[in-house]
């Protein structure tokens, strides 16, 4: 029932069903308004249940909505705006809400208590994988992924301020205005669609006019601030250090169906002023969530914000003045008030309604919707015919925030609940309800004071002043829980009530975070918001101690459930990781190049040409290019460093165990790195292009690893030297040409011939191709006659170009990844499958290069006995032998006569290949003393895939071992 | 996090790469023996309280900076280069 007629109205559908409703006001308030009062179904026990609260703390009506192929799980009807066309459903009932299988459950509840699953799923043991997992999979979980790709966009963003408040009630408005007028920058973020608090929702003044009319005045004024930032719709969701907030927007909606979803807020502020409020609690009374029962003050939200009357006939049930508002309120625009019940023997009320002091509500009536409540006073017993009963417990200052990094509230009996302790988050402070203030005329001055201590503490001259308002003290006195027969819930989201946690405490889960757990109490979307609280009051009660010794359960971010896809806004997809490419990248797909990715590279796996079915084919005809004519292959994505300065010699000495001091210009050597603890970090050639000028490459992977641990030993442990480093990686594109026909092809693009005399195996320099300055690398990753030329990135694609038109000239053609590998299989070169980060130089065969004349780094630690013990696994060729031939890589090597059990393996492989040169597989692999063992053969067992292989052990370098082919 | 970075100012954790305590400064000769290498490569104290360590201004200026913080608290001290700091 709506109070008057909407000026416009939309429809939107709820189950399929159309309802109408008013645009911008909660779905919850138009399927009030329209009668609906079954909404949803609890998670467990699937009772019906209706809407509860008017935020976000909403336990009872979560709801679905969708879009198309989209939906949403788990969306409060309390804080859904109404659109027109919007999709909204129910969840957790099947067929239907009205009619739902699981609601057997219910009927099943004395065998489902707390513990239930602990104790029944126990045994016997063989039932847990095939039933009893499946069974509790099936149950579990509140509302439904449908299993599609989310296509809805999310949005992350950075925000600053001197000032963040958080809430927008009168302590948030009167503490923004005074920050704002002090001239601090402040950010102001409510949850709500609209600022004001509870100044919306209540009848009440404030500087002589209605509360809406004052909150209205103050937001034209914070508007006109440049210096404020008003940000509705944003729930800030937690409190990290360093004065870091998170906080989620609501975005997309009506307003802008073409912006993102949500999108998630990290706020930076000098100080934060926490005006959260306080969330009224539920008494638990025997079926105390029937369809049209509610919290009083969310009864009179309805009524005052949004005009919609949840009941012809309102009975209001309260332990606090509170509640007489509601009462108060409904009556004077008319609605009937079955009944003021209130626990409190002590209070007066005049009004012209049934008014029981003393009085408890001891039951209810009406499955769907409520239908009558049983009272209980000093009169007896009292039969109530009412549709809606307005509830309230009290008020709980919402402290969670306050709690985020490790504080605990402090108990305060006067309001029976928990108020922050202060300086528990550096830099906040709480104001008003949620710091345990709880009237209108105290939360404005609170608000004020506490933004001018703020101010004044940022250096700034704020003026106090706070306008005149309602100041009438809040009484209370507790009531936990009614005594009498039948379920009376405290969490009405994960449906745990009074014996669960009574039960708890006799099975001697006494401390409250045992409780927790044993009953599953706050562990529900809502985190136990409402009900936490009153649970602890149970537990106390149970266990005869005080709810301050009780203590409380940790409040955790988030305050509201945060979507993943918003914090990892921008991360999906493409997003994920950046995509390097190289300046052949087109040439390559145009070429049909499938793509594999080298770290954040993207490089060709091979070129296929017409007729081949299998990459296999591709690779071993690119293999025969580089063997038998020439091949072509991007190497860009190596990386490259340019080192320069009077010590760059002396740098490289420090970081390579080999010495490049004695390096001529004009020529390239091999270098191998260790880290610090003597194992292998990275490998690769660097040139010296100058006296104090060389060029230094890496391997793709380790790149970005190699640039930061150079800079690392310059700034820190070598400041004395003298040498700067820049990452060249992308500066410049080079390619090898690889093959017998390296240099003919060469030839044919540089403007000046070069020759084995000119440009011998190692040599370096700069060379001109049709007028562009190269650089050109003779060194081979092939075995073969190679170079590697150098040209300004710009020229890449166009000489890629050239250079493959030229060799299939020549026989020859692109080459990609697979070819590249099978090529050093067979030359023996090693990669990171081999420098895996556990592997010495000595593991590789390489400890004769670690010059004794210098110090480097990992020298001290390489000498160790361990490291270089004799039965250390080393590196050796395999070749497959007898039928069955297949290697694999990871596979493990055992003697031939041992159990492949995982205490007999004497090695495994790190690299695998066909090898169409040598026609045979071939790989390289770790074996215990293995450089004593070639000629033997080995078993090789790949238990994951079920293969197993007989290799004979032999000299890793399979292909051309004087390296012949290379120099000639 | 934020960390101060001496060339850049305060700047978010995301672009500081974290390496380790702040002994790696304190590299022993290659000769000064096993427990002195043992003790550089291996063995850290885990303190609770304050600490220094290394991170590298990756994406930033590509500084290495030493940053004194503390472990109980969170709060971050300040940082200073790597480079300048006496050993």
């Amino acid at each position: 029932m709506r109070l008057r007629r909407p000026e416009n109205t939309v429809t939107f559908t709820f189950d399929g069903r159309p309802v109408e409703g008013v645009p911008g006001e909660p779905v919850a308030a138009a399927l009030i308004a329209n009668g609906i009062k079954l909404v949803a179904r609890s998670f467990k026990y699937h009772r019906p249940r209706g809407v509860m609260s008017a935020g976000s703390e909403e336990q009872n009506a979560l709801v679905t909505v969708r879009r198309g192929v989209q939906s949403e799980p788990n969306i409060r009807a309390t804080m859904l705006e109404v659109a027109e066309g919007l999709e909204v459903f129910s969840q957790n009932a099947w067929p239907s809400l009205h009619y739902d299988m699981m609601g057997v459950n219910d009927i099943l509840a004395p065998f489902l208590g707390a513990g239930f699953y602990y104790k029944t799923f126990m045994w016997p043991r063989a039932f847990w994988e095939k039933l009893y997992e499946p069974i509790i999979r099936r149950a579990a979980g509140l509302g439904e992924l449908n299993g599609e790709t989310n296509l809805d966009t999310y949005e992350k963003a950075f925000a600053f301020c001197d000032v963040l408040v958080i809430g927008a009630g009168p302590t948030g408005l009167m503490a923004a205005l005074t920050a704002g007028r002090a001239g601090a920058d402040v950010i102001i973020a409510d949850e709500d669609s609209a600022m004001g608090g509870r100044l919306l929702r209540e009848v009440e003044e404030v500087d002589g006019k209605p509360g809406a009319a004052w909150v209205a005045d103050a937001l034209v004024e914070l508007e006109a601030m440049p210096n404020v930032r008003l940000m509705t719709r944003t729930t800030v969701t937690g409190a990290y250090d360093q004065g870091t907030f998170g906080a989620l927007e609501r975005v997309a909606g009506p307003r802008a169906p073409d912006k993102p979803l949500e999108c998630f807020w990290r706020i930076v502020a000098k100080r934060a002023i926490l005006c959260a409020g306080a969330l009224e609690r539920p008494i638990a009374f025997p079926n105390n969530d029937r369809p049209g029962i509610m919290m009083a003050g969310a009864v009179r939200a309805y009524v005052n914000r949004w005009g919609v009357v949840p009941g012809k006939a309102v009975t209001v049930f309260g332990n606090n003045d509170d509640a007489h508002r509601t009462a108060r309120d409904l009556a004077a625009v008319g609605v009937k008030i079955a009944a003021l019940i209130d626990s409190r023997e002590e209070v007066e009320v005049n009004a012209d309604y049934p008014v029981f002091t003393g009085g408890q509500v001891v039951g209810t009536r009406g499955r769907h919707g409520l239908k009558s409540i049983t009272v209980v006073h000093s009169g007896g017993h009292h039969e109530i015919i009412t549709d809606c009963l307005a509830v309230s417990g009290g008020w709980n200052p919402s402290v969670h925030l306050t709690c985020h990094m490790n504080g605990r509230p402090i108990w305060r009996e006067d309001i029976a609940s928990f108020v922050p302790t202060p300086g528990s988050i550096p830099g906040l402070v709480a104001a008003g309800a949620c710091n345990g203030v709880f009237s209108t005329a105290g939360c404005l001055e609170e608000g004020a004071n506490v933004a001018a201590d703020v101010a004044r503490g940022l250096g700034l001259k704020p003026k106090v002043t706070v306008p005149p308002a309602d100041a009438s003290a809040f009484a209370m006195k507790p009531l936990w829980a009614v005594p009498g027969k039948g379920r009376k819930w405290v969490d009405f989201q994960n449906d745990v009530h009074v014996k669960d946690i009574q039960q708890a405490a006799q099975e001697n889960f006494r401390s409250v975070e045992h409780m927790k757990r044993y009953t599953t109490q706050g562990m529900a979307p809502d985190q136990g918001k409402s009900s936490n609280v009153v649970a602890l009051a149970v537990l106390a009660d149970a266990t005869g101690r005080g709810i301050p010794e009780t203590g409380t359960t940790t409040f955790r971010p988030p305050y509201v459930p945060v979507p993943i896809a918003a914090m990892g806004a921008g991360s999906q997809g493409k997003g994920f990781a950046p995509e390097r490419l190289t300046t052949s990248h087109k040439a390559s797909l145009a070429a049909g190049a499938p793509m594999i990715e080298a770290g954040l590279w993207y490089r060709p796996s091979y070129f296929p040409m017409p007729g081949e079915t299998h990459w296999q084919q591709s690779c071993d005809r690119e293999v025969g290019y580089v063997r038998n004519a020439v091949g072509v292959c991007d190497v860009s994505t190596l990386g490259k460093i340019d080192i320069q300065g009077p010590d760059a010699a002396a740098l490289l000495d420090f970081v390579y165990v080999n010495t490049f001091s004695t390096l001529k210009i004009g020529r390239v050597r091999y270098g191998l790195m260790l880290r610090e603890d003597g194992h292998v970090m990275d490998d690769g050639t660097t040139a010296r292009l100058g006296p104090d000028h060389f060029v230094m490459t890496t391997t793709t992977a380790a790149a970005g690893l190699v640039m930061r641990y150079l800079e690392f030993v310059l700034q820190v442990l070598r400041p004395d030297l003298d040498a700067k480093i820049m990452s060249v990686t992308e500066q410049w594109a080079q390619f090898a040409v690889a093959g017998p026909q390296a240099r003919l092809l060469l030839n044919s693009a540089f403007d000046q011939e070069i020759t084995d005399d000119t440009w011998p195996f190692m040599a370096c320099g700069t060379v001109d191709v049709s007028g562009v300055q190269a650089r050109l690398f003779r060194i081979s990753f092939s075995g073969e006659h190679a170079y590697e030329i150098a040209v300004p990135a710009r020229y890449g694609e166009s000489l890629f170009r050239q250079l493959t038109a030229q060799a299939a000239v020549l026989g020859g053609g692109p080459y990609g990844m697979e070819a590249l590998n099978v090529l050093r299989i067979e030359k023996g070169f090693i990669t990171h499958a081999e420098i895996h980060g556990r592997t010495t130089a000595f593991d590789i065969g390489m400890d004769r290069m670690i010059s004794r004349k210098k110090d480097c780094i990992g020298q001290a630690a390489a000498a160790r006995p361990g490291l270089m013990d004799e039965t250390r696994e080393q590196l050796v060729g395999l070749r497959a032998v007898g039928s069955k031939d297949e290697l694999m890589a990871g596979a493990h090597l055992f003697e031939e006569d041992a159990v492949a059990s995982r205490v007999n393996s004497q090695g495994y492989m790190t690299s695998v290949c066909y090898s169409p040169t040598l026609q045979g597989n071939i790989g390289l692999g770790f074996l215990h003393s293995g450089r004593a063992r070639h000629g033997e053969v080995i078993r090789m067992v790949d238990h994951l895939r079920g293969v197993e292989t007989r290799a004979e052990v032999c000299d890793p370098v399979f292909f051309d071992p004087n390296g012949g082919r290379a120099r000639g | 996090m934020r960390i101060e970075c001496p060339n850049c100012g305060e700047r978010d954790r995301r672009e500081f790469t974290y390496q380790g305590d702040a002994l790696a400064l304190r590299r022993p000769a290659v000769d000064a023996g096993e427990q002195a290498w043992d003790d550089y490569l291996h063995n850290r104290d885990n303190p609770a309280g304050e600490t220094k360590d290394l991170w590298f201004h990756e994406a930033g200026c590509g500084a290495w900076l030493v940053v004194e913080r503390n472990t109980v608290t969170h709060t971050v001290q300040g940082a200073v280069l790597a480079e300048k700091v006496k050993r």
